[in-house]
């Protein structure tokens, strides 16, 4: 039989349906595929076998039966370590959650279990997903499987890392700020950010609440498609989830066509600190969009550089007040209770010893930028640099269809380059923020490998909020016009484990 | 702007309750001090006519229908404490000995 785990989910989905391949099959694939592995990829921080097995042993019955099966019945997916999964492990990368067992499942995980998909664990992540490289995990780093000396981005570094290492064909991240946009481009993988609201936010550990949103992470654009539409929609559970329907990314993402398309290349994303390979192959994406028949234009969004600056005030505030809910009293670490010390000096210990310095960093960035006499000039001016960016964006999307830039500046950077100077490791979400700051949806595809290293490369497609078809519509036409031209899915130039 | 001193960061870990070591201390204030350094910036741009953003949804008071449903149960919502007595979170002393 071929290699289960080099299948797409649509392949996988389409065998089981038919027969050809059953459930607990491709499962226990993945799972000899994630023994065989990552000890040295490290994507995951909790492997649920009997669960993965047991959810594909009731796929496999129910198609005995005759049942009707949810849409990716059988196909196994990695669930970031940031969503609640009722019974299995949730840790966010944190010492302070360390063995918590949520007594209840996040929207997006039901979601999951409803269409049938078989979950095979919870991957590594930077602390409460903030960093850019899974190196800020209180559990270790996770190895980009194209140069495991290297990272694999972050913060959702493990879903993106398992999806290249061929542990699952799926797996669930959440972006903040590019968490996974920004693993998706150095690992040559596809991760879409969808608009604000249009997934549900219930069940996530709340990082920064006006920026969170979780999305799919796929090797394929149809295959981020199909999560899309699976973990999408309107949740009463989450107000400020969109009551609208889901724009319809499988039928774009099997109709990839970018003809008569208006692309406006963002003038701001390049020049310095720009890797020179990076921006080579963006640029020949670009052209190759010229080709397909779009009509490309420059665009300046003169706003996106202030982007970075408001963003590190806005998340680290919300931040600052969200994580004040791990006081120690009612679930997760507690540190010093000796009866020497008070409740409130319990929290304090609690906190030392079980936030992680990124984490201590931000939540004092945050109540600092919040404090009386600072406000105005720190969060109160990030908020006016967020109404001017999304100014910029409605200017934009007046001009044209869709905005493409590179999604990272660099390709990815050694594992330890960067961990003690925070402002280097921001950088690498530069082009990724103003996306999150105005709440519209974007995509991250594969554009190649950058000559100087032969690393991976992204191009971010950004499109208006509710216009997350059209991301996949640009999407799957680069993929397929690229695999042309390569003779093969870039993926298959990454080196064996 | 001004940058941030050692003792700011002392009062900030305070307030944020984090019970911070000296070296963590020196640590932090020069990393603080680069980061607010850069984001700064931010002042530049943001004149009186421009007007805040907190949310890219213009949403208020999105409610639903108050209907009793099945929620977790206390064992469940116990679960995961530290300490419990009697179907209650049991915390450490909140007010003084005196």
């Amino acid at each position: 039989m071929a290699d289960l785990t080099r299948l797409t989910a649509a392949q996988t989905a389409e065998m089981i349906a038919s027969g050809e391949v059953t459930a607990v099959e491709v499962a226990e694939a993945h799972l000899a595929r994630i023994e065989a592995v990552d000890e040295k990829v490290h994507a995951f921080l909790h492997i649920d076998r009997e669960g993965a097995l047991a959810k594909a042993r009731e796929v496999d019955e129910k198609r005995a039966r005759g049942e009707r099966l949810g849409p990716l019945a059988g196909v196994p997916a990695a669930v970031k370590d940031l969503f609640t999964t009722e019974g299995v492990p949730t840790t966010v990368g944190s010492k302070i959650l360390e063995g918590w067992i949520p007594p209840y499942d996040s929207t997006v995980v039901r979601k999951l279990k409803e269409a049938d998909v078989v979950i095979l664990g919870k991957t590594n992540m930077d602390e409460f997903a903030m960093g850019s490289s899974t190196e800020n995990s209180a559990y270790g780093p996770t190895g980009n499987p194209w140069d495991l000396t290297r990272v694999p981005g972050g913060s959702g570094g493990g879903s993106s890392a398992a999806i290249t290492a061929y542990e699952a064909p799926l797996a669930l991240g959440t972006d903040t700020g590019g968490s996974i946009r920004q693993p998706a481009a150095v690992t040559g993988t596809v991760g879409v950010k969808p608009t604000y609201g249009g997934v549900s936010r219930y069940g996530m550990v709340a990082f920064s609440s006006s920026l969170d949103q979780a999305g799919p992470c796929a090797r394929t654009v149809l295959d981020a498609a199909l999560l899309h539409a699976v973990i999408g929609g309107h949740d009463e559970l989450d107000s400020t989830s969109i009551d609208q329907p889901v724009p319809d990314v499988v039928a774009a993402a099997r109709n990839g066509d970018v003809a008569g398309l208006r692309v406006g290349v963002v003038t701001e994303f390049r020049g310095e600190g720009y890797q020179a390979g990076v921006l080579q192959r963006v640029d020949e994406t670009v052209e190759l969009l010229r080709e397909l028949g779009a009509e490309v234009v420059e665009v300046s969004c003169p706003s996106f550089t202030k982007a970075l600056a408001a963003y590190y005030l806005i998340a680290p505030s919300e931040c600052s007040s969200n994580l004040a809910r791990f006081d120690a009293m009612r679930y997760g670490l507690r540190v010093g209770d000796d009866g020497t010390h008070s409740a409130e000096e319990v929290t304090a210990l609690t906190r030392e010893a079980g936030f992680g310095d990124e984490v201590k960093r931000r939540v004092m960035l945050g109540t600092y930028a919040l404090s009386s006499g600072y406000y105005d000039a720190y969060y109160g001016s990030a908020q006016k640099v967020r109404t001017l960016i999304t100014r910029d964006f409605e200017r934009a999307f007046g001009e044209v269809d869709v905005l493409v830039s590179p999604t990272t500046p660099t390709t990815a950077f050694p594992i330890g380059e960067r961990t003690d100077d925070p402002m280097a490791m921001y950088l690498a979400d530069l082009c990724t923020i103003p996306s999150n700051l105005a709440g519209n949806a974007a995509m991250s595809v594969p554009c190649g490998l950058a000559p100087e290293d032969g690393l991976p490369v992204g191009l971010q497609i950004i499109a208006p909020a509710m216009a997350d078809d059209c991301l996949y519509r640009v999407g799957a036409a680069l993929e397929a016009a690229h695999q042309a031209r390569w003779g093969h899915p870039l993926l298959e130039e990454a080196p064996s484990l | 702007m001004p940058g941030i001193s050692r003792e700011e960061v002392a009062h900030l870990a305070r307030l944020a309750r984090l019970e911070l070591k000296d070296e963590e201390l020196d640590h932090f204030a020069g990393q603080l001090d680069d980061i607010i350094g850069a984001v700064a910036t931010v002042s530049d741009v943001a004149n009186e006519d421009v007007p805040p953003t907190s949310h890219p949804l213009p949403l208020t008071n999105v409610m639903r229908p108050d209907t009793v449903r099945p929620s977790l149960t206390p064992q469940q919502a116990l679960s995961g404490a530290p300490a419990q007595e009697q179907q209650r979170f049991k915390v450490p002393q909140i007010l003084g000995e005196d």
